[in-house]
């Protein structure tokens, strides 16, 4: 009851018209930056966090707040119109939201896109007023092993029911992995994998060169050889009669969407996890989970939903471990807490009694943006889609263009440009060998954090692999996995025994 | 096809050992007090990638991949023109960009691949043509703050940021 109280009072904060007018403008620059190819929240949060220090903290956090919200609804937009990621978090969304809109249903997938973030972002917001502290506290208790074995599972998700050749699967999950570890070693600080010695290695190589590569210009390369370069991208054709046809048809995919909202939200809470390990988790629970798993990759809408309504209520999640711990849970949430700092709050459990009006404000303001997010974005969708009506001859050069500047944004160097063109071209060249290239983003996003926690492990446990199993939690997970990383196998022996 | 995919599991396979040569620059056994050294991830995912093209190799000689038993060509004489200007005019948009710079650049790929390949209008061809560039840099030079590349060019933006910045 008392907390129903405090949400009451947050929305008074939430509703004060300053408030209310930046919510709106968080959630319209959001949905632009995070369609922007090569920017996310994370770029959106920092670049205006400066100018939120002209108003007051609990305004402040509000805006960067809807933005952050309204730049995971956008993510999905260019994953979907143009096949390029708009940021990490929707790398998944690509990978079924695409195909939908080469087969023409552009519109369904945009409308499964927002309606997927809408659920998700509004039961994390209501998972978040009810059990903050107590999740908080079971967040904790993942350790590098327990994460470490949430990443095994989420690789697992890709080998264990594919159809796909399950060496060449392998194969893409391991170089993803290898060009996660260029540049300089996590421990040691020592440069590694320093190709040809040219210094923009020492950077490392950003997932968004790999994924803008493949899903970009790959793509495209592919699109213009099965074409032969003489179509429209497709037949998108927009109504409102289909835009509600297609929010009554989700009604076949709320299972998937649940899963995600519940499972992004609790991979947000986990420290350093965030958004994008959620989503593509979701992903690949989605379609372990899924009775015709082949059709993942090929325009499934639950391919869509789950990692759409995993990424925003990991959104949610990460804020958590932020507010009541001070322990960012995403990258963005990290520029949220410097900005807490510099607006004179210590985030923490005492920030929930100290600055009620802000915690508040800010959990009741993310209910608002959430509903703001899916009208403004279900009122785009008309625009979204003249961009597919385009001629190919148009909208091929602009997608270069914009995966070229994309891919040059997030570190300003040129040597990713020549990078992405060389992952361009050789993802188009594998792909035309059946080498599934979604497990190779999944794992140079994860990559990182895989190394970080295996490592971590290691040390703890003395070089003994037996930590993983000795942990309970862990030891399920890592069960889990090898179960799905052996199905190919067991599968295989009984079709040999039945014949 | 059939070649085609012996040549690139050979090629990855060669890739592969070369990683595991390069990881070895670094430690890659386990280091008293300070646990696996710095080579140690790459060098074990490098010899994954190894195994995992002996695999591929072995299912090619079997015929078990559907690459392995097409008799396809891999790319033919129409399919290697459209990737050539594809990925040819990619390489020398992203060639010109340190010479002349990206808002030079954008309008001459426009024009090129709208005229030259689709045939379109200057009615059409000339409004995207202009309005792409002067876009990306109110979006990213004056929005974000993000510079982007320019070559030789950079000076004629100096009056342009003293307006607007």
């Amino acid at each position: 009851m008392e907390i129903l109280g405090l949400l009451l009072e947050g929305f008074a904060v939430a509703l004060e018209p300053i408030n209310l007018a930046l919510i709106v403008a968080g959630c319209i620059a959001g949905l632009f930056i995070g369609a922007m190819p090569g920017l996310g929240s994370v770029n959106g949060v920092a670049i205006l966090l400066p100018m939120t220090f002209l108003v007051p903290p609990t305004s402040a956090i509000i805006f960067l707040g809807s933005l952050y919200y309204g730049a995971m609804y956008g993510g999905a937009i260019s994953s979907i119109m143009l096949g390029i990621p708009g940021a990490s978090t929707a790398v998944a969304t690509t990978f079924d939201g695409r195909p939908m809109a080469l087969q023409g249903k552009a519109d369904k997938a945009l409308v499964a896109a927002a309606t997927a973030s809408f659920v998700g972002g509004t039961i994390s917001v209501v998972l978040f007023t009810l059990f903050a502290p107590p999740l908080a506290d079971f967040a904790l208790a993942f350790g590098p092993p327990e994460e470490f074995a949430l990443l095994m599972l989420a690789f697992a998700t890709f080998i264990g029911l594919g159809g796909d050749d399950i060496p060449k699967t392998l194969f893409s999950i391991f170089i993803g992995l290898m060009f996660s570890a260029v540049g300089l070693d996590i421990v040691s600080g020592n440069p590694r994998l320093i190709f040809l010695d040219l210094p923009g290695f020492y950077h490392g190589i950003n997932f968004l060169v790999l994924a803008i590569g493949i899903y970009g210009i790959g793509e495209i390369l592919w699109t213009v050889e099965t074409t032969r370069g003489e179509m429209v991208v497709s037949r998108a054709a927009v109504s409102l009669r289909g835009v509600v046809r297609a929010l009554a048809d989700l009604r076949h995919n709320i299972r998937s969407m649940l899963m995600g909202s519940f499972l992004g939200y609790f991979v947000g809470i986990l420290p350093a996890a965030g958004a994008t390990p959620g989503s593509l988790m979701a992903y690949g629970v989605a379609r372990t989970m899924s009775k015709n798993p082949e059709t993942y990759g090929k325009g499934n809408v639950d391919g869509v939903v789950a990692p759409e309504s995993a990424n925003n209520a990991a959104s949610t999640g990460s804020m958590l471990p932020m507010l009541t711990l001070g322990i960012p849970g995403s990258p963005t949430t990290a520029i949220l807490l410097g900005g807490m700092v510099i607006w004179g709050l210590e985030p923490g459990p005492m920030l929930f009694i100290e600055h009620k009006e802000f915690v508040w404000g800010l959990i009741a303001s993310l209910y608002a943006a959430n509903l703001f997010a899916l009208l403004i974005n279900i009122a785009f969708i008309p625009a979204f889609l003249m961009v597919l009506r385009m001629p190919f001859t148009i909208l091929a050069p602009v997608i270069f263009i914009l995966c070229v500047v994309g891919g040059y944004a997030p570190t300003q160097d040129m040597h990713d440009v020549w990078l992405m063109l060389i992952f361009g071209v050789m993802g188009y060249l594998m792909r035309k060998l059946d080498y599934p290239l979604a497990p190779a983003v999944l794992a140079i996003v994860l990559g990182p954090l895989a190394e970080a926690s295996v490592r971590q492990s290691l040390i703890m446990a003395h070089g003994s692999f037996g930590i993983f199993f000795e942990r309970p939690i862990s030891a399920i997970i890592m069960a889990i996995a090898i179960g799905l990383f052996a199905w190919p196998l067991f599968i295989a022996i009984r079709r040999r025994l039945g014949a | 096809m059939r070649r085609a995919e012996l040549v690139m599991a050979l090629f990855m396979a060669a890739f592969s050992l070369y990683i595991m040569w390069k990881s070895t620059e670094l430690p890659v056994g386990w280091i008293e007090g300070e646990g696996p050294g710095g080579g140690a991830f790459p060098f074990w995912l490098a010899a994954g990638m190894l195994v995992c093209c002996g695999w591929i190799v072995l299912r090619w000689a079997r015929r078990q991949s559907p690459p392995s038993r097409s008799e396809e060509p891999y790319m033919d004489r129409t399919a290697l023109r459209v990737f050539a200007i594809g990925a040819g005019s990619l390489l020398a948009m992203i060639g010109l960009i340190h010479i002349v710079g990206v808002y030079v650049v954008i309008p001459l790929y426009l024009i090129f691949y709208m005229r030259g390949i689709g045939h379109h209008a200057w009615s059409v061809t000339a409004p995207l043509a202009v309005a792409m560039p002067v876009a990306t840099f109110l979006f990213f030079e004056i929005a974000l703050k993000i510079t982007l590349p320019k070559g030789y060019t950079e000076p004629a933006f100096y009056p342009l940021y003293e307006m607007l910045l």
